[in-house]
């Protein structure tokens, strides 16, 4: 069906460079992949679940020119030496590209040659029982709720629900019926220290003036299992407008007068389509051609792209001040409760808690609030040939306030902006099972667990590169909550993600590549001196001189690792220097306190 | 004029001083003729006050007083409204905004003390004679005066071009200045061309710039010459000399480029004031370039917008986009980069000459040639290499540097000839540093320096127009440079980059807008809490002196290591002995 011989004398244009150079190669397309190896054997790979959209341009005297757009904002541009050939990529492409079914997702042919056992560790690498364990519940104000066990209730929240303890069946069933799809208020997030809670659900269906009593008590348990309070908040993150529209279609938002001791807020988050037609907007903007400083910043105001992260940004950190400051219990919905409910909960989260600011702890919190709590991937990312509405940027936008956290807080995160780019081009590559379907029912329908493998732990593996060097393990602890000012020039945009690809547009020169070297290194060298250390008393004790000498050749060997890093002759050099000031000084010198590798050699270096 | 008549009131006591960020702090305000000093009250047990402020009043930009704007400040007061009703009735309010950007507040007791500190600051900042300007009576005890104003000749720099090539020559044609007021005494021309040629050719060029050597490209032995505006005119005149001049610098068949700082069209309309750019007919081996930077009232102009954009930290996202889209900085930045790429790439992927001039050369021109030699040019990026480009580039080739940094972007005096073309170059710097975070030796911290040094100053290094006025007024004779304080080791290390390492190769910045960035540590410095950024900062500095400066860590080793010998900027211009 698809195209199999390779088109050859391809040609590859970088959309920004200056000068018209592009690069010659062939063209194959695999099951899963497009592929390009230029005259230099350099590959380009792109997934064809990547794909966001092709585009045939018109004839030109080079060629048929190819256009593809890919939802990792990648863009490359063939140029087809034959229009017919183009034409059989591009219709080859257009079906690749949008598969109809799950069973065609590439999830399902994905195989790493691991054993089973280890496919199925993978799956278990986050638990969430464990989770809330951590936080704190069950506890005496919070139970594990059965009501949903087997999906009765609502189809799109998992099987495990936390529910305050005052909370009866009845009153969970009543109220999940008030509420659109079934969602009823549920734990997302339990301070410890504050006992208060973040609770989310969807739109209560109030219509224009309905009641339901079992409602009112849900959130009037909710209220209570926070001991220190006599109010919580609900959090619309819809605007106002909104809202009130849906009140004509028999939802709406809570009647402060109906609710016992609720403070009812409005937060302004747009919803998908207006997030949707913002991102391509920005899109348009960033990719045009010999772009001017004053259109590009036009550009960026009339998308608007920006001044929703920070409506974002700043409902996390009203939820997150109305837990940490006034230990009030919040209760968050937009209208499904599974879009910006989700990014409200999690960044709020975030905020409050240094967990989800370690590697571990992120991918907890997008198992919780995002996969279990059934915001819809496969639709948003476009997973399947589908419906182009659904599709809605709205997890990139919670990727990007974190990175605007990390922006501000360089110290605070375990890990770093490439571990957001990384989550970011998988739940688009359908290559790991965690983002297929829409919520947890369908992914047992799947049978996920049992016929793909997770992400997460392939991203624990190679967790080298996330991690931020500059992390403060301290630093985040002490500061309990984090509290990003969120002034509009402190929004910029996002160039490595939207321009990811475009190498002409980034620094030439990493200093975060760099100083993560030099991190590395230096925990190597303290990793070595120590196992220097015990051999040094092992040689000491038994006078094997020779043995030594031995381990240490081997050890000066490898240190050619560092891969891309841009001084790398010099590094080596002084490492290896330095390697032979350890040796010697394992023998002559009596170093009592062990500050760092360097210091320590330093301290003798002029002896030699 | 004497100062202390400018001085109504010299102290008072009780002043409340508040910057935004920090908590107000009280003390006995005193004004000298070029200080503002604030100390705080002494403590009781007879210990001294210490000294809280310290402001050059040559860096105030603009007074601002008032008695209503005590409302802002009262609603952040937690104290009585017993005290407030008894200040209202006798308390002014000085805002004081500084040319650096920083903005304080001073709360006087005394209507009158207070009307009094307004005016003296506001009449000392203003004084305008050089000879009055604190440089001249600054003289600290750790530094010769003689010191620092000889380590970048051009004398040096132009035995680094004669080591390499015997085409070019030093000549003492301007002298006495009688040639050209705002050249050096000293200019570096082609060795085929004497002394008469280049008399009458300055005299085809405004304000006499004739076009003289501003960079050698040891790589490939290209140069790229500087000068004004020639002086077609509305008859379009031609000079012998001058195509001489021009042709004596190419070889052969050689091509070269002109790059005019200006539109074609502006260049064009420029020939009805006597003005004009090199006709091909008259220069038919010189292809002329035309792109326009802006420059004078529009750019101080967009200085002022961007920086009132800052401050309104209000604006939302939309209105702060907008803003900083309608100051334009950013598109200077752009403009000024890509023009300075544009002559770089000329020098090194086309082997071409170029010359590059805008109007009066002074502006425009010496933003392109200095940016084009920290892109092309290792040695301008060291630190001693950098001061050694602006002494050669914009001290002695003749910024005007009073008049440019006469007010900074608070100012309500009508604007003379005020722009900010300097700081423009700095913010292309900073670019650079972003984009090649380890090819340039020094830091942000010397470009924010260099800022406030053109402002206001209490080194003589940037003030008057030119070498000429610096002669007339003997600023070398009289004043320290501020390049003998930053080369004090201890100044010098501050200044360093951490991450440099040398970079021998072109570093080519990318000028897509996405690239380009707000530069937040000047324009927000005042504004934005960046304890997070700069505790990070201190992170990366400890990781990577831990990595690679150890022994500095280590203390009582016999080596020293606070002398930064081999990098002292003696050793730069190449003759000097390494240690």
């Amino acid at each position: 069906m698809h195209l199999s011989t390779p088109v050859e004398q391809v040609k590859l244009i970088d959309r920004f460079s200056t000068s018209n150079k592009s690069l010659t190669g062939t063209l194959y397309l695999t099951a899963t992949h497009l592929l390009f190896i230029d005259s230099s054997q350099k590959e380009t790979w792109i997934l064809h679940h990547h794909i966001a959209a092709v585009e045939k341009l018109a004839l030109t005297t080079s060629g048929c020119p190819l256009v593809i757009q890919c939802k990792n904002f990648r863009i490359v541009h063939f140029i087809v030496p034959r229009e017919r050939d183009c034409h059989d990529i591009y219709n080859s492409l257009l079906q690749l590209s949008k598969p109809a079914s799950y069973d065609e997702l590439y999830a399902f042919s994905y195989n790493p040659k691991q054993n089973e056992s280890k496919r199925l560790q993978g799956w278990q690498l986050i638990d969430l029982a464990e989770e809330y364990k951590r936080m704190g519940v069950p506890n005496s104000n919070w139970q594990l709720s059965d009501a949903n066990r087997d999906y009765e209730i609502c189809e799109s929240y998992p099987r495990e629900l936390y529910v305050p303890r005052t909370a009866s069946k009845p009153v969970i069933v009543g109220s999940s019926k008030f509420r659109s799809k079934g969602r009823f208020p549920v734990l997302s997030y339990y301070h410890r220290d504050k006992e208060a809670a973040i609770c989310r659900c969807s739109q209560p269906l109030s219509g224009f003036s309905a009641r339901c009593l079992e409602d009112e008590n849900m959130l009037h348990a909710i209220s209570i299992a926070n001991p220190a309070h006599h109010y919580m908040y609900v959090m619309d993150t819809r605007p106002k407008l909104n809202a009130m529209a849906n009140r004509a279609a028999g939802k709406g938002y809570e009647n402060e007068d109906n609710y016992a001791n609720i403070r009812f807020q409005f937060v302004g988050i747009e919803n998908i389509h207006v997030m949707r037609s913002s991102l391509q907007k920005l899109l348009e903007v960033s990719g045009t051609k010999a772009l001017s400083v004053n259109s590009f910043l036009s550009g960026l105001e009339n998308s608007g792209w920006l001044r929703h992260i920070k409506a974002v940004l700043d409902a996390a950190i009203f939820l997150a001040k109305a837990i940490a400051v006034e230990n009030a219990t919040v209760l968050v919905h937009c209208s499904d409760g599974w879009d910006r409910t989700s990014q409200v909960c999690s960044l709020g989260s975030l905020l409050l808690d240094s967990y989800y600011r370690t590697i571990k702890g992120f991918m907890v919190l997008i198992e919780k609030d995002w996969i279990s709590f059934g915001h819809k991937f496969s639709d948003r990312c476009g997973q399947l040939d589908g419906d182009s509405k659904e599709i809605s940027p709205v997890f990139t936008q919670f990727l990007e306030g974190v990175w605007h956290l990390t922006e501000q807080f360089p110290q605070a995160f375990e890990y770093n902006e490439a571990f957001l780019l990384q989550i970011h081009e998988h739940i688009h590559s359908c290559q790991f099972g965690n983002f297929l379907g829409n919520c947890q029912k369908e992914r047992e329908e799947l049978k996920l667990k049992e016929k793909t493998y997770s992400l997460w732990p392939f991203l624990l593996d190679e967790q080298k590169k996330y991690l931020n060097p500059l992390y403060n393990q301290d630093f985040s602890q002490k500061l309990v909550l984090l509290e990003p000012n969120t002034v509009s020039f402190n929004f910029k945009f996002w160039r490595n993600m939207y321009h990811q690809f475009d190498r002409t547009m980034h620094p030439r020169q990493s200093v975060f590549n760099l100083i993560m070297t030099m991190s590395e290194q230096n925990k190597q060298l303290e990793k070595d001196f120590k196992e220097l250390e015990a051999v040094r008393r092992m040689s000491l004790e038994r006078s094997l001189f020779k043995i030594q000498i031995g381990f240490l050749r081997t050890r000066i060997d490898p240190t050619g690792d560092g891969s891309t890093y841009h001084r790398p002759q010099h590094a080596h050099s002084v490492t290896t220097t330095r390697w032979l000031f350890f040796f010697f000084l394992s023998f002559f010198a009596q170093p009592c306190t062990f500050v760092s590798g360097m210091s320590i050699v330093a301290k003798y270096c002029h002896l030699f | 004029m004497e100062f202390a008549e400018l001085i109504k009131t010299a102290k008072v006591e009780n002043v409340q001083l508040s910057c935004p960020g920090l908590p107000p702090i009280k003390g006995t305000l005193c004004i000298t003729s070029h200080h503002l000093l604030l100390s705080s009250q002494p403590g009781g047990n007879g210990e001294p006050g210490t000294v809280e402020l310290w402001l050059l009043i040559r860096n105030v930009d603009a007074v601002e007083k008032s008695v209503q704007s005590l409302g802002w400040y009262q609603s952040s007061r937690t104290n009585s409204s017993h005290q407030d009703t008894r200040v209202a009735s006798s308390l002014g309010t000085i805002t004081l905004k500084c040319k650096d950007l920083k903005v304080l507040q001073l709360e006087i007791p005394g209507m009158e003390e207070c009307l009094n500190i307004a005016s003296s600051t506001e009449a000392l900042s203003s004084v305008d004679s050089v000879m009055m300007m604190y440089p001249f009576f600054y003289r600290p005890q750790s530094m010769k005066l003689k010191d620092g104003w000889q380590l970048y000749p051009l004398q040096h720099y132009y035995q680094q071009i004669a080591s390499e090539t015997g085409a070019w020559r030093l000549s003492c044609v301007n002298g006495d200045f009688t040639i050209c007021s705002s050249y050096p005494p000293a200019v570096i021309v082609p060795a085929a061309v004497d002394d008469n040629v280049l008399k009458k050719a300055a005299r085809f060029r405004q304000g006499g710039r004739f076009p003289v050597l501003s960079y050698y490209h040891k790589k490939n032995g290209t140069v790229m010459l500087r000068s004004s505006q020639p002086l077609i005119g509305p008859n379009r005149k031609r000079c012998q000399e001058d195509e001489l001049l021009l042709s004596a610098v190419l070889d052969g068949g050689e091509r070269g480029f002109v790059i005019d700082t200006r539109s074609a069209q502006a260049a064009k309309q420029a020939r009805m004031m006597g003005g004009g750019t090199e006709p091909k007919s008259s220069y038919p081996r010189w292809k002329r370039l035309h792109r326009p930077l802006e420059r004078g009232r529009p750019l101080q102009e967009s200085f002022i917008k961007l920086v009132e954009a800052c401050n309104d930290t209000s604006l939302s996202v939309d209105r702060w986009l907008s803003k900083l889209e309608s100051s334009k900085w950013l598109a200077h930045v752009k403009g000024a980069l890509s023009t300075a790429c544009l002559a770089a790439q000329c020098m090194e992927r086309e082997e071409a000459c170029v010359l590059v001039h805008g109007a009066e050369g002074t502006d425009t021109t010496l933003l392109v040639t200095a940016l084009a030699q920290v892109i092309l040019d290792p040695d301008c990026r060291t630190l001693a290499g950098f001061q050694g480009l602006l002494e050669r580039e914009w001290i002695e080739a003749g910024h005007p540097f009073h008049f440019r940094y006469a007010h900074s972007a608070y100012s309500h005096a009508r604007l003379k000839q005020e722009a900010p073309i300097f700081l423009l170059f700095l913010d292309c710097v900073w670019q650079l540093g972003r984009q090649f975070p380890f090819s340039l030796q020094f830091s942000e911290r010397l470009l924010l320096m260099l800022f406030e040094h053109t402002y206001a100053s209490c080194y003589g290094t940037f003030l008057c127009n030119s070498e000429k006025e610096r002669c007339l007024c003997e600023v070398k004779e009289k004043t320290h440079s501020l390049w003998s304080w930053l080369n004090q080791p201890s100044e010098w290390k501050k200044h360093l980059n951490p991450l440099y390492t040398y970079n021998a190769l072109v570093i080519w910045p990318s000028v897509e807008p996405q690239s380009l960035q707000l530069w937040q540590g000047l324009f927000l410095r005042w504004i934005r809490s960046s304890q997070y950024l700069d505790e990070a900062w201190a992170e990366v500095q400890r990781l990577v002196t831990s990595h690679e400066d150890a022994p500095e860590e280590s203390a009582g080793h016999t080596r020293c290591h606070s002398q930064p010998d081999a990098a002292y900027p003696l050793t730069i211009t190449g003759t000097a002995n390494e240690g």
